[in-house]
């Protein structure tokens, strides 16, 4: 089964074609979108079929390449368009494609009657293809292809409604926000592009094995390997959102719902943790990359979920908890907890991408209203969204037994035990925060009285849009027994599943085997408490206690204006960096030096090409007895060269 | 006998006649008939090499050169017509449209 | 001094003399005349070469049917004498009977007034290869393809000239 791999590429490739180049003709939306819909759907079962093939083999027997063609061939220069089959990648294939294939069918109906129909779909589409490129490759330059391809439909995405106003920090259209996307996640894709220099410089090769295997020779330490993990880092810190490149993911909020549930909630913005993952040998050789990344990690899940207390934008509260989920990933990644980090990605595309459509849902019988200040009572009239969006709150929160409990406790009990109590301290405030702008959110939606205007008529929405939802929901809810702890179950399951892509690492970090399993639980009865303290602080300030709120805002005014202003960073960003870059751009690099010397130069050489024909053109008599005369003196001149020269 | 250098001679002055007339004259006809002129001068050079090989292929030669210059004078008359008829003169400094 | 030398510079000095008198005359009309009397001492030139079906061809065809057509054009403009050859030389004509000197000297070292190796006897052949006979039978075998040409040339520019010729394009 496995050399059919290639086919999980295909369709979203035939789906993409089929609907960028004929979409426009086809007048039936449900025929796009089931064209989009299936192209995912058959890659899930691509996927799911060498899944249940793996399972049959050995765990070191389940690592393929399938080769498609020769790529780059020149020199020792050898890149191959050829795809991993292992089981993180596989994995990876089976979140992407299946999350990715509800999603699809959940913008059937979001998208119902939107004029861009066939377009969102023909994005879609090939966005899981470059998603798919980026897990699958076996190279860090097919990988950086697909980094590249998912960059460019985030942007397209988050500017789907380029005509749409969108409000933020210098942007004032959707098209605004999709720019800032790109260009936060230039930056950081530099990083990476200067890593894959440096990776080919010190191991001539930038086929995954090839490097990994010669990396394992290295002892730790050893400083281009510290250049080469900070660089693939300061990547991962863009695509996923991480500090201090976290600042575009709030505003890629202006695209659809469905658009930050699938690319800023469940796959894209986890490319980075994947990479890390993917390169785990790599990062386990520099001891230094490791602590910078928890810290990273650590700061941005703090900062983030602090933004998320008091934002009022349901899709911000959404995003901000992305990047604070985010930060727990690259905690974990940071303490060499690859596995639970990469368990932390499933779960997190459950939950989250069941917490998005569920606000998407809401957006949608809300009439675009986005601002959870002037929603409330909707439990009553869209009771399948409320219940699923409860579910998910619950497993983000870390109630057991959801699957973010499973998840997110294993990262706090790691940075634990292999990093250190103020990591944990950090994680478990997080934590504490997350539970609390949840249920802040649950309860100003759906909870207490109806504060919508009589203009609203808020409905349940169609079965294309909850089916999906129920699905997640109980993806959520169950999804964490497959990476239970080991001290429930015997060994495992999902941790087995990824150990033979990780051992190597692990074998480089050789982190002590933890039994001090009383202390684990320890750990787990209080994380539940703070994550019990958060719901009930939340449920009860924001359905009965609102003047709790109040008298905080009141006291600590200058608090809550810091993190209603999200710490001041995009103004920061723009005073201390865009605004010098724009200006310097304007004044200098056009004004003088473009105008000035790129155009003088261009300028002068036509003026003296001028110059030079005015003169010359004066040979050009129009005289055709003069043009006669001239060919004649040549004739005259050949002559004599013939016959006396 | 005559040595064939005579017409050669005589075939290189008529040329120069022609092709000095060609440069000098003003008058589009009169140019005209100065090529007439160098046409016939190549032709004589034809006509004494043949004579003087004992070729058939030069006397040939001149055959298709009065077939064209036939030619020539039926299409470059019709242009002189045209060229008259637009810019009411056959004097050719004064038609020097083909520059800058 | 034979016979052949004085008919060939009596007909030399006609043709020489009737080029320069057709290149300096300053009403058309004349200069055909003149170009008439040249075409007719060539044919004469072509006799003592003893081409003789070219000889009448260069009569009937330069002087009579082309000759006839340039006077037909010349009349048919109406074109009054050009203005004095003389009067105001521009210094770029002086240029071109350099050219014309420097082409005659040229050409006489090429063909060797000074004892380069020349035909100096004409073949036995001459008197029958210009036969209209002769020259027929290379026509309509050897060269039958370009004399086929030569008729559709003929033809394309006979519907040239009409169409160049028209009052208006349409």
């Amino acid at each position: 089964m496995h050399e059919y791999a290639f086919l999980i590429i295909l369709f979203p490739l035939l789906g993409f074609l089929f609907n960028g180049l004929l979409g426009r003709f086809i007048k039936s939306e449900k025929l796009v979108g089931a064209i989009g819909s299936a192209a995912v759907g058959l890659s899930f079962l691509v996927g799911a079929g060498i899944f249940i093939e793996l399972l049959g083999y050995d765990p070191e027997a389940r690592s393929f390449m399938v080769p498609i063609f020769d790529w780059i061939s020149t020199g020792s220069f050898h890149v191959q368009i050829a795809y991993q089959v292992d089981p993180l990648s596989l994995l990876m294939v089976l979140i992407v494609t299946g999350v990715g294939f509800l999603i699809h069918v959940y913008s059937i109906g979001y998208m119902h009657g939107d004029r861009g129909f066939w377009r969102f779909f023909t994005y879609l589409n090939l966005f899981i293809f470059a998603m798919l490129n980026l897990v699958l490759a076996d190279n860090f330059l097919l990988m950086f292809l697909g980094w590249e391809g998912v960059g460019l439909c985030s942007y397209l995405l988050i500017g789907f409604w380029y005509d749409k106003k969108f409000p933020g920090v210098s942007i004032t259209w959707t098209g605004d926000a999709g720019n800032k996307a790109f260009i936060v996640n230039r930056i950081g894709d530099f990083g990476f592009m200067l890593a894959m220099f440096l990776i080919f410089k010190e191991f001539g090769s930038l086929h995954f094995n090839t490097v990994f295997d010669a990396a394992q020779n290295y002892t730790p330490g050893y400083e281009p390997i510290f250049w080469i993990t900070l660089l693939l880092f300061v990547g991962a810190t863009g695509k996923s959102a991480q500090i201090p490149l976290f600042v575009w993911l709030p505003d890629a909020m202006a695209g659809p719902t469905p658009v930050s549930a699938l690319i800023h909630a469940a796959t894209m913005v986890t490319a980075g943790v994947y990479m890390v993952a993917r390169c785990s040998v790599l990062f386990a050789l520099s001891p230094d990359t490791m602590i910078i990344i928890a810290v990273i990690g650590a700061l941005t899940a703090i900062v983030a979920a602090s933004i998320g207390l008091v934002q009022n934008d349901i899709k911000k509260v959404l995003a901000y908890s992305t990047v604070s989920q985010l930060g727990y990933m690259f905690m974990a990644m940071g303490v060499g907890a690859f596995a639970v980090g990469i368990f932390h990605v499933m779960t997190h595309a459950f939950f989250k991408a069941c917490l998005f459509l569920g606000s998407g849902s809401v957006i949608h019988a809300m009439h675009e209203e986005q601002d959870i200040r002037h929603m409330g009572g909707l439990k009553r009239v869209m009771p399948i969204t409320y219940w699923t969006f409860l579910i998910s709150s619950f497993a983000i929160a870390g109630f057991p037994p959801l699957s973010g409990f499973f998840s997110k406790d294993e990262i706090l009990w790691r940075s634990f035990a292999d990093g250190s109590l103020l990591l944990w301290l950090i994680g478990a405030t997080a934590a504490l925060f997350t539970a609390f702008y949840m249920f802040r959110m649950v309860s100003l939606t759906f909870e207490g009285k109806p504060r919508w205007g009589p203009d609203k008529h808020p409905h349940e929405s169609p079965s294309t849009m909850t089916i999906p939802l129920i699905i997640l929901a109980g993806l959520a809810a169950v999804g964490g027994f497959v990476g239970m702890p080991a001290f429930i179950t015997e060994h495992n399951p999902f941790e087995s599943w990824l150990a033979p892509v990780l051992d190597p690492a692990a074998r480089i970090l050789a982190l002590p085997a933890h039994h001090e399993t009383g202390l684990e639980i320890g750990l787990m009865l209080i994380s539940v408490v703070v994550a019990i303290v958060g719901w009930y602080m939340g449920r009860t300030i924001y359905t009965r206690r609102f003047d709790i709120a109040d008298r905080f805002v009141q006291s600590y005014r200058w608090l809550y204006s810091l993190l209603l202003n999200k710490y001041y960073v995009d103004e920061a960003y723009h005073t201390a960096i865009v605004d010098p870059v724009v200006k310097g751009s304007e004044k200098f690099l056009w004004l003088t030096f473009d105008v000035g010397v790129i155009d003088g130069i261009v300028n002068g050489s036509a003026k003296m090409t001028r110059a030079l024909a005015d003169v010359l053109k004066r040979i050009q008599t129009g005289v055709v007895q003069n043009y006669a005369a001239i060919i004649f003196f040549g004739i005259l001149c050949i002559l004599g060269l013939l016959f006396l020269g | 006998m005559l040595s064939i250098n005579y017409y050669l001679i005589l075939s290189a002055v008529l040329f120069t006649i022609g092709v000095v007339g060609v440069l000098t004259r003003r008058n589009a006809i009169l140019i005209f008939m100065c090529i007439e002129l160098m046409l016939n001068s190549v032709n004589l050079t034809l006509v004494a090499f043949s004579a003087y090989l004992g070729s058939v292929e030069g006397q040939v030669l001149v055959f298709f050169v009065m077939a064209v210059a036939a030619a020539e004078a039926a299409v470059g008359l019709a242009i002189v017509l045209a060229l008259f008829r637009n810019h009411v003169t056959v004097n050719l400094d004064e038609i020097n449209i083909l520059k800058w | 001094m034979s016979g052949t030398l004085v008919l060939f510079t009596f007909l030399a000095i006609v043709a020489v003399a009737s080029a320069l008198l057709m290149v300096t005359r300053l009403n058309p009309i004349t200069s055909a005349i003149y170009l008439v009397l040249n075409f007719i001492s060539l044919a004469g030139l072509y006799l003592t070469l003893k081409a003789q079906f070219l000889a009448v061809i260069q009569i009937m065809v330069y002087a009579g049917a082309i000759m006839v057509l340039v006077l037909f054009v010349i009349m048919l403009l109406n074109l009054e004498d050009e203005r004095a050859l003389y009067d105001h030389i521009p210094w770029s004509k002086y240029l071109m009977f350099v050219l014309g000197a420097a082409f005659i000297v040229e050409m006489i070292t090429i063909t060797g007034l000074a004892g380069a190796p020349v035909i100096s006897t004409m073949s036995p052949e001459a008197a029958n290869i210009g036969t209209v006979e002769y020259i027929g039978m290379a026509l309509y075998n050897s060269y039958l393809l370009p004399f086929e040409m030569t008729s559709i040339l003929l033809l394309s520019a006979m519907i040239g000239a009409i169409v160049l010729a028209k009052k208006r394009f349409p």
